[in-house]
């Protein structure tokens, strides 16, 4: 793939021959040892290959990144590039947003009951699924429906555009395409990610309310009492703060692989199925990096409360 | 005197290719290409698939970075400017893509209007004039204008990307196998049209294509590149640059074959190469 691959490929079954002749220098059945040298030799080669392409495309990706924030903060994009990106997260996510958040909600409470049940904690019901919902699973849902709903579409649309030409175009015609294209969709993502995030929270509130209240009859008195004696400010900004990190790297990633597309159909279709992946994968690190962070903020600004 | 006589010579070149080198991976698509163009020539750059034109033509304009050697244009080196400077230096050039790369997601009108909405401080009222001017130009009607790209045929996109790429008066246009998948009469008023632009406006062009007709049309000079596979050792890629009567004359095998499009021995090379172009 890259043009010192071959090379690499030489070193290494140099070595590993020299490697095998100190090891077993009267071996005799020298077949053997080369199909072992060989197949070592591959192995180790294919490994270097992948970490040394990794570390390329995680260089080229920061590149990316730092060409997105200078545009960004040099000039201020176009209304008409801007409006048509923040109604396609903003307004047409919300339904399907609120739909899982709601469904989550009630799942989650039906789930949660027949534990506490168990206990008689069925009072506990509200802070369990309230404090679930707004610290971890309100910003990750949304974060994942975001990134299968706007995240494919962005790469799919990206890469169509750099299949046909039409990313060559803008850069012929003296528009910068990471500003033209990569920046709104950014701006979209990081501003309207609160807001999806606080929508799936609030239909998860509801939607485990009602399951709670109506189908399992618990007091909304205790439901709602235990529900903020658990939830706090703190844990609200924490959902938000990780949504914000999670809304960035969703739109990164997706412009990224439509960006770097390869061509055809084929192309097109890998270039969304990875800027899922990669964007769900890099969601659930950031969730678990910044979930351990904000604990340690926490502790050190109300030392003796728990996390 | 002589001195002088050089300095005019250097000065006479509007792009200067020095010893350029592209290569992909581990794949090297052009190697050691020189070429100058003078200002108002128009050149036909021939080849076949995958011989690098245009990747030669996509370096001079910036869009890909040169291994090695200089493209300069009009005195200033590209690879040296920044990113502004290069925007702004695109402003002097058209480029006409093959698929022609209109936008989807916009009108006829909002494509055309592109370049003078991204750079020029126009008025919507001399904006929509000079669209419907372009147009004109190369023969389309102002209902055209509120159409999406995909409700035209090919022709007419090509015609679109055609004004789009003509509405900044560049000052060197790049037309990328301006008449691949065209009807002969279309490839024709495309051909015309490319006479018809440097007859107004003195203008330089490149002319990527494979098309014969185009090249002995509308060229004062041609230059025909080959694959880096099919070079004898120690010989430069471009393997003619003269004029049409030339190439007409040109005794190498390799040219005859591609003025008078045989494949002669070219599949079985290309299955002992295993290269598929």
């Amino acid at each position: 793939m890259y043009p010192w691959g071959a090379p690499l490929y030489r070193r290494a079954r140099r070595l590993c021959t020299d490697f095998m002749s100190t090891v077993a220098p009267n071996n005799s059945n020298h077949r053997v040892s080369a199909r072992i040298t060989g197949w070592f030799t591959e192995w180790v080669s294919d490994w270097g290959e992948l970490v040394i392409s990794s570390c390329i495309a995680l260089g080229d990706f920061c590149l990316f990144v730092f060409s997105t924030f200078r545009w960004m903060l040099s000039r201020i994009p176009k209304g008409e590039t801007l409006w048509p990106n923040f109604y396609q997260v903003g307004v047409s996510s919300l339904p399907v947003v609120a739909l899982t958040g709601t469904f989550i909600g009630v799942v989650l409470a039906l789930q949660s009951s027949s534990q506490l049940g168990h206990y008689g904690l069925t009072n506990q019901l509200g802070g369990v699924i309230n404090l679930t919902l707004v610290r971890e699973l309100g910003p990750v849902l949304a974060a994942t429906m975001l990134a299968g709903r706007v995240g494919s579409a962005m790469a799919a649309e990206l890469g169509t555009m750099r299949v046909t030409e039409q990313i060559d175009a803008l850069s012929a015609m003296g528009a910068d395409p990471i500003h033209y294209l990569v920046v709104p969709r950014f701006l979209a993502c990081l501003l309207f990610i609160p807001t999806l995030t606080i929508m799936a929270d609030f239909m998860g509130v509801a939607g485990g309310y009602f399951y709670c209240n109506i189908w399992l009859n618990i007091d909304q008195h205790y439901y709602w009492t235990n529900s903020a004696k658990f939830v706090n400010n703190f844990d609200l900004f924490t959902g938000i703060l990780k949504s914000l990190f999670f809304g960035s790297a969703i739109s990164l990633i997706s412009c990224y692989q439509g960006f770097n597309c390869k061509p055809g159909a084929e192309g097109v279709g890998k270039a969304a199925t990875s800027s899922f992946v990669f964007a769900f994968i890099v969601i659930l690190i950031l969730d678990l990096s910044l979930g351990l962070s904000l604990k340690a903020v926490y502790e050190s600004w109300y030392p003796g409360g728990t996390y | 005197m002589m001195i002088e006589q050089l300095l005019d010579q250097e000065q006479e070149s509007i792009v200067d290719v020095e010893k350029l080198s592209v290569t992909f991976g581990s794949q090297e698509v052009l190697q050691d290409i020189t070429l100058r163009i003078p200002p108002g020539q128009t050149l036909a750059l021939l080849g076949e698939s995958g011989c690098g034109k245009t990747v030669l033509m996509k370096s001079i304009i910036g869009l890909v970075k040169p291994t090695k050697g200089k493209i300069e244009f009009d005195g200033g080196d590209i690879n040296r400017l920044n990113e502004r400077q290069l925007s702004r230096m695109r402003l002097r050039f058209g480029f006409i893509f093959q698929n022609a790369a209109l936008f989807d997601s916009m009108t006829i009108g909002q494509n055309v209007a592109f370049p003078l909405r991204q750079h020029g401080r126009f008025s919507d009222n001399q904006i929509r004039e000079m669209v419907l001017s372009r147009l004109s130009e190369v023969g389309l009607p102002d209902s055209v204008v509120f159409k999406k790209p995909a409700e035209l045929s090919g022709g007419m996109r090509k015609r679109v990307g055609l004004a789009r790429a003509l509405i900044m008066n560049p000052e060197l246009i790049m037309y990328d196998e301006p008449t691949t998948g065209l009807d002969p009469i279309m490839s024709d008023v495309i051909n015309e049209l490319i006479l018809r632009t440097r007859s107004r406006n003195p203008v330089t062009s490149i002319v990527v294509t494979h098309d014969m007709h185009t090249a002995r049309k509308v060229a004062d000079r041609i230059v025909m590149l080959i694959p880096r596979q099919r070079l004898d050792p120690g010989e430069n890629q471009i393997i003619f640059d003269g004029s049409v009567k030339e190439l007409e004359n040109c005794r190498d095998r390799r040219v005859q074959q591609f003025v008078n499009g045989e494949a002669g021995e070219r599949l079985m090379e290309m299955r002992s190469n295993g290269h598929d172009q």
